[in-house]
């Protein structure tokens, strides 16, 4: 049983492609002057450039951290170029036409394309490839509604009081190693303004690729929710198959003003790397965001690709009532490592956090949850739920679980459960004496553990992520 | 239509089946008896294609073709149910996910048509009606959280949906009290044709009563002891196994 199940967990990667586009690129190696070089090609004021340096003398104090639950070589970030960029972009397409058929191409063979027309009904879209943004949808129709989604390049030309304001204020530019790195050296990523009391009428969602090779991608995300608005954002990301490790190192930042909403969904399936543990993304990544009173951050995560992922979405619950969750599917297999979960920080009153998160680990495998649920002095009334379910497929991977609690409250409430459990054989044998094939059985018993999870994606994503699994699970069975 | 001839199972390193022989012809219903650790649930899971359960010896063919080459699911496709013991709980994946998932593979393996989520939906709401299950039963998580009862209606409920050639109920009697043993009797009677046959695996004569068996074969130690008709599981409920203990095997199934 264990082998047909093995069989029916490889599977090809079907966005290894690499797309022939002309690229600028630096020389791997990182300085200062590099720093300035990035700033320069971005046309970038003053006090973004001392921004970046400021950031960038304070990683060089840093230590990389290594309490996580996963192996990889040293990195020498001196063997990375820290941008690339196609060179058709350098002119800034300014619309659709005039952007290169062969950057179109690739994000119609990624399964996004980008011409409005034949797009998802109600999905903007933000494209990113490598270090810029190559083109950003329905632009007009959000600034009627006054949503403001562009390139974050452009938003720091054109709304620098707003960017000033609140870049690095949730996430501060010495958090923690990669966030400060990605401080000195991002490139490009999503701006998002929702204007008070605005309902965006469309999701957004931002699509990564990264395309040369030796390159790191380090975008950065910062949405702000003005009082009483929603949104709901979407980022998917993937790169080309290749034999060495490529780092990504994003910063996502999220502000909820007063009774905002923000609803944050990832389907992450970067380059995992081979059945041996070649090559891969690294994928080390801080998202945060802060909720003021009454306002509710949601996160949702399906975490599929990357051979090393390091990452926490979490929320600062500072405003009384506000809302934190987090919602989770993490699959390992072949040599993947996952180290994932999220932080609660509650501050306010009344502030209420729910994780749920579902590690499936398959293959030779380690996924890990870490999570932290902190209730502090101030956080009267707090309530924390959180479940956390492991799923082992095989008898070679592993499934680890690292919940820290503090609670300073003693009127807080916190609950955890935690499960581990197999797919087994007898609900394989179910399967297939019904006329399931192993690798269908496989592929439902797996959707059904993560359903809660699902049920929290939009749904045109939901099915996205479903169909992602599935592929994941997908293989020759004979 | 199935046919075991000198059917020879280890289940790790212990032989259970030790040359057993039925014949089972279209539209009869056979009644297996016999004491525990006779074999009866082994029968089952070989016949169905169960991985740990090893054919030692002997052959089984459905419409004269060899069973025991086919994987368990193209088994379930050529019409092989098995109603089991214990129903196995798969969290998260909605009973009428998971039948229309079966249907749709069946039919596929069949050539034909799948069924519009209309006809199946109204198709399931009957066959629940049938074993009196509530239809909220579909969209529950197959078997999760269902009571034994549940969970054998539950069984005999697919078997209505999947409209098999030959059925295999594992002591699908055991744990039910009378009305629930009245209902699934009534579900599987109503499937009773003359195309579709029937292997009943059970310890106690009392589901005989509803469900009426063409023969009934009595199981000891890997092989059928005796058969008969429904008079012997009465002499059976009276007398216990032991005086069977003794009997030669009949004439032809050694």
């Amino acid at each position: 049983m264990t082998e047909q199940i093995d069989r029916a967990l490889q599977r090809e990667y079907s966005a290894g492609f690499v797309s022939n586009i002309e690229s600028e690129t630096f020389a791997p190696g990182l300085d200062e002057d590099v720093i300035r070089r990035i700033s320069a090609m971005k046309n970038e004021p003053e006090w973004m450039l001392e921004w970046r340096l400021k950031a960038y003398r304070g990683w060089l104090e840093m230590e990389e951290p290594t309490w996580a639950h996963v192996h990889y070589p040293k990195i020498n970030y001196q063997d990375i170029s820290y941008y690339s960029a196609p060179k058709s972009m350098k002119d800034k397409p300014k619309s659709l036409d005039e952007v290169d058929p062969e950057l179109l191409a690739t994000y119609e063979k990624l399964g996004i394309p980008l011409l409005e027309q034949q797009m998802l009904a109600g999905v903007a879209v933000d494209a990113v490839f490598d270090s810029v943004s190559v083109v950003t949808t329905f632009r007009e129709k959000l600034a009627e509604a006054g949503v403001i989604f562009c390139p974050i390049s452009e938003a720091i030309e054109k709304y620098p009081e707003l960017v000033k304001q609140y870049l690095g204020s949730v996430v501060p530019q010495r958090d923690n190693y990669f966030a400060a790195l990605n401080c000195a050296v991002f490139t490009d990523g999503s701006f998002v303004y929702i204007p008070k009391g605005t309902r965006c009428p469309m999701e957004l969602s931002t699509y990564f690729r990264i395309n040369e090779q030796n390159t790191g991608q380090f975008e950065r995300t910062l949405i702000i929710a003005e009082e009483g608005s929603y949104v709901s954002y979407l980022e998917g990301c993937t790169a080309p198959q290749r034999d060495e490790n490529q780092l990504h190192a994003a910063v996502v930042e999220l502000v909820a003003l007063d009774g905002a909403e923000i609803k944050y969904s990832t389907v992450q399936n970067w380059y995992p790397g081979d059945e041996n543990g070649k090559g891969g993304i690294y994928n080390f990544v801080t998202k945060r965001g802060i909720c003021h009173n009454d306002a509710k951050i949601s996160w949702t995560q399906v975490e599929t690709g990357s051979a090393v992922t390091w990452k926490y979405p979490s929320c600062i619950l500072k405003g009384d009532n506000s809302i934190g969750e987090f919602y989770s599917v993490a699959l390992t297999r072949g040599m993947q490592q996952a180290d994932t979960g999220t932080k609660m920080i509650h501050l306010g009153k009344n502030t209420r956090s729910t994780i749920i998160s579902k590690g499936i680990s398959a293959g030779r495998s380690n996924n890990s949850y870490r999570g932290l649920v902190r209730m502090n002095s101030s956080a009267t009334g707090a309530r924390n739920y959180t479940q956390c379910d492991s799923l082992l497929i095989g008898d070679q991977c592993g499934a680890h679980t690292f919940p820290y609690v503090e609670s300073r409250n003693p009127s807080a409430i916190v609950e955890h459960e935690a499960t581990t459990s197999k797919v087994s054989d007898e609900q394989m044998f179910l399967c297939q004496q019904r006329g399931l094939d192993p690798e269908k059985a496989v592929s439902m018993i797996v959707n059904g553990f993560c359903k809660e999870v699902f049920k929290e994606l939009p749904m045109e994503f939901a099915v996205e992520a479903g169909k992602l699994l599935e592929i994941s699970l997908e293989g020759s069975v004979g | 239509m199935l046919s075991i001839k000198n059917l020879q199972v280890r289940v790790e390193d212990k032989t259970i089946l030790k040359g057993l022989n039925l014949e089972v012809k279209p539209g009869e219903v056979h009644a297996i008896m016999g004491p525990n650790g006779s074999g009866k649930s082994t029968l089952g899971y070989t016949l169905s294609g169960r991985p740990g359960y090893e054919v030692e010896g002997g052959s089984v063919t459905i419409d004269g073709a060899d069973l025991l080459e086919l994987e368990a699911e193209d088994r379930a496709r050529a019409g092989l149910f098995l109603a089991f013991q214990y129903p196995v709980e798969i969290p998260g994946v909605s009973n009428m996910e998971f039948l229309k998932a079966a249907l749709d593979a069946q039919h596929k393996a069949q050539d034909k048509e799948p069924m519009s989520s209309r006809d199946f939906l109204q198709a399931a709401r009957a066959a629940c009606k049938q074993v009196n299950l509530p239809a909220e039963f579909l969209k529950r998580g197959v078997n999760e959280g269902f009571s034994g009862g549940e969970k054998k209606r539950n069984e005999i409920m697919q078997m209505l949906m999947l409209q098999p050639k030959i059925c295999i109920l594992d002591e699908t009697d055991s744990g039910l009290d009378i009305d629930a043993l009245q209902v699934v009797a009534n579900g599987v009677n109503s499937q009773r044709s003359p195309e579709r046959s029937f292997i009943v695996v059970t310890h106690y004569q009392r589901l005989l009563d509803y469900i009426k068996p063409d023969f009934v074969h009595v199981l000891s130690d890997g092989k059928i002891v005796k058969s008969g008709d429904s008079s012997l599981a009465l002499e059976l409920e009276q007398q216990g196994y032991a005086w069977l203990q003794d009997q030669p095997a009949p004439a032809g199934e050694e």
